[in-house]
């Protein structure tokens, strides 16, 4: 075991290791988020009644994080008769 | 009262029952009054483990829907005076399991018990969740290896985020049992060693218990490995675990890592 360390076989619990290390970086970070993203969404969801008839899940909230810089995607469908109405 | 403790993991088939009982089999060979729940409704095995599958008439469910008196559902041990088992519902629904009749039972179990302690289901859903709501303190029971190492990360933020004790902005003790370790594959470097395990979830260590047969053969007669083979390595292992949760201070022996050169070959067995 220790001749194939000496020539430098890659051991396997490294590459887990530093797997584990980058995926649950990410997966703590957006799990951190989901609650954020979650209250954006209500709140979105809070003033857009205000002035249009919301039904049921149209605002889509989605966050990505990169490296540099993160960015927060709002979808929100509005059905036709509603927007006719406010309009 | 007693301590409320959730052994949880995530991921299925990592040794939480197997843990449970060997648990809280120690607990009560040192005369402290325990009870081991199983919140597996549908899939129960702790009874199983145990050796009191047979002895089952009522159950957690029953006691949650008030069909039957707690002190009717608890079932004590035959070799172990001081050691309980509230089994799990086998033919009922999970969602039976509410909120409030979870509080009510847990808080009852306190007032009876020097220690609670709950054996989680797999998964974060329902039955995890209230597993682990009234905990005092969490034992994360990990294996070696990928998808258990993430599936306890995840584990540990639930216990940070859905608990009584986190909502109330205290902080949950969580303790780390790195279950089904192979010194032999450690030292190869296949295996994700105690250091690695303990960076990347950042929590203390409970114990380390070696994978061995002694695991299965006490499940076969229906002993919690503490007491169907006290000598062995496992035992022993579990055995420090329970007097660490106690508070007591005893260095953790990681398996193998004193062993001669020579041990390499011969020692294998006393893993």
């Amino acid at each position: 075991m220790n001749i194939l360390r000496l020539f430098g076989r890659r051991k396997s619990a490294s590459a887990a290791r530093e797997r584990l290390q980058v995926l649950l970086a990410h997966e703590r970070a957006s799990m951190g988020g989901t609650d954020l993203v979650e209250i954006l969404r209500e709140e979105i969801v809070a003033v857009l009644s205000k002035h249009v008839k919301m039904e049921g899940r149209r605002v889509h909230v989605k966050m990505e994080r990169g490296a540099q810089v993160s960015t927060l995607a709002v979808d929100i469908e509005i059905p036709f008769d509603t927007g006719a109405r406010a309009a | 009262m007693g301590n409320v403790i959730v052994v949880t993991s995530g991921k299925g088939g990592v040794g939480k029952t197997t843990s449970t009982a060997a648990i809280g089999a120690a607990l009560a060979q040192r005369n402290e009054k325990v009870v081991v729940v199983d919140f597996d409704v549908g899939l129960r095995n702790l009874d199983l483990v145990m050796g009191a599958e047979r002895r089952v008439v009522f159950d957690l469910i029953n006691v949650i829907q008030g069909e039957a008196k707690l002190s009717q559902s608890l079932i004590r041990d035959k070799r172990l005076e001081t050691l309980f088992l509230l089994p799990a519902s086998q033919t009922r629904d999970k969602d039976k399991l509410t909120p409030e009749g979870v509080e009510r039972v847990i808080g009852s179990l306190k007032k009876a018990f020097d220690w609670v302690i709950c054996d989680s289901p797999a998964g974060i859903e329902s039955g995890a969740t209230m597993a682990m709501r009234h905990a005092d303190a969490a034992i994360v029971v990990t294996n070696p290896e990928v998808s258990s190492v993430r599936d306890s990360d995840r584990i540990i933020g639930l216990l940070d985020a859905k608990t009584v004790k986190a909502e109330r902005g205290e902080t949950m003790e969580k303790h780390l049992l790195l279950n089904r370790y192979d010194p032999g594959r450690a030292a190869s470097g296949d295996m994700l060693n105690v250091d690695d395990m303990l960076e990347i979830l950042s929590i203390p260590l409970l114990g380390i218990i070696p994978e061995s047969t002694d695991v299965l053969r006490a499940s076969n007669i229906g002993a919690p490995v503490t007491l169907a083979n006290s000598s062995s390595a496992t035992a022993r292992a579990y055995v420090e675990a329970a007097r660490r949760l106690t508070g007591e201070t005893i260095p953790v022996t990681v398996p193998g890592e004193k062993r001669s050169f020579f041990g390499k070959f011969f020692g294998r067995k006393a893993a």
